[in-house]
């Protein structure tokens, strides 16, 4: 059950870890300063996050592992194959709507996940998951705001959010599945349900784009739905170039301090 | 995007009665600068308040007119409270 538990937690701390570097990615580079301000808070809002997985997930595994490693350890020096995120956070920056609409997709599952959460049996999740719980409720306000704002916008911005949409849609059937490592500890009433997170989504989905006025995709084949995702370490192509970037420094330098 | 108005921000803080100016910030609309002002003036736990208003909606008193609006006030202390002895009897004040 230990490693069980440490599998899962990875997994809440690679999604905020992936995501907060690819945000990171923008920073000087936003479409205007406020906004490139604004989305760097939501990097480190999920950073801040991952941190407290991380370090938890690091507890765990010194219980039941030979050496247990640490929060820099696993952030650092683990291969792609070995990071436990969503595949939808670790898809490219692209344009802004494509930021914006991984952005969205993603806050609108990590919202009702940390609710969940946050009524854990294991008192240290449900008081991280409480603690994200309240910054990841304005991510998806903000994120729920630029969907409508671009889908709603011009033509141009409209094609984009929807070519964006589009483009990510396969991603998101992955965070409503349920595997092996989540089962037991859903029975035990530690994990979050997963598929029961689906129709939420989906509802609150279905309306925002509705007042964005863009069309929900057709269901088509799902990334990663089958078991093969980026929760078991099956990764598509993007994520081995960020950590490549994301790990240089103390890879190369393991004695590196600020 | 120089098409954006620019907002005047008013934070009130944790233990302040007022909003005061801290800076300004270009946004498409207010919903737009309340949620910038969020990000950019209340990072570090400054405020428990925003407002914002269009720029170009401030009216502002001419710098040139300094002397002719705020000297005549200098030299009429009886204006202050403490000017005047209060009586001893006087109490609750």
């Amino acid at each position: 059950m230990k490693s069980l538990l440490f599998e899962y937690v990875l997994r809440l701390a690679d999604n905020g870890l992936v995501l907060a570097q690819r945000l990171g990615e923008w920073v000087g580079k936003g479409p205007i300063l406020e906004e490139d301000i604004a989305s760097t808070n939501v990097g480190l809002d999920l950073l801040g996050q991952a941190r407290l997985w991380l370090a938890y997930a690091a507890e765990v595994e010194s219980s039941f592992a030979e050496r247990g490693r640490t929060e820099d350890e696993l952030a650092f020096f683990r291969e792609e194959k070995d990071f436990r995120n969503l595949l939808l956070v670790e898809q490219p920056n692209g344009n802004y709507a494509d930021t914006i609409a991984r952005q969205y997709l993603f806050d609108q599952w990590h919202v009702l996940v940390l609710a969940e959460l946050a009524c854990s049996r294991d008192p240290r999740i449900a008081a991280i998951a409480a603690k994200a719980h309240k910054e990841a409720r304005y991510h998806v306000e903000r994120s729920s705001q630029w969907v409508i704002r671009l889908g709603d916008g011009t033509d141009v911005s409209h094609a984009r959010m929807r070519d964006a949409v589009d483009g990510l849609w396969m991603y998101t059937g992955e965070m409503f599945t349920v595997d092996a490592v989540e089962r037991p500890l859903i029975d035990a009433g530690i994990g979050a349900d997963n598929e029961a997170l689906a129709a939420p989504w989906q509802a609150a989905v279905r309306s925002t784009f509705a007042e964005a006025t863009l069309d929900v995709p057709e269901d088509s084949w799902m990334q990663g739905s089958g078991g093969g995702g980026g929760k078991q370490g099956a990764h598509t192509e993007y994520l081995s170039r960020m950590l490549a970037e994301m790990q240089v420094l103390p890879r190369s330098y393991p004695q590196a301090r600020w | 995007m120089n098409e954006w108005p620019l907002w005047e921000v008013f934070i009130r803080s944790q233990h302040g009665l007022a909003h005061k100016h801290v800076g300004s910030l270009h946004a498409a609309d207010a919903e737009m600068a309340i949620r910038n002002a969020r990000d950019v003036y209340t990072r570090r736990n400054e405020g428990v308040s925003i407002w914002v208003a269009r720029s170009v909606d401030i009216h502002a008193s001419s710098p040139g007119d300094r002397d002719a609006l705020f000297e005549p006030a200098n030299d009429k202390v009886y204006r202050h409270p403490t000017f005047f002895p209060m009586p001893d009897e006087v109490k609750h004040i």
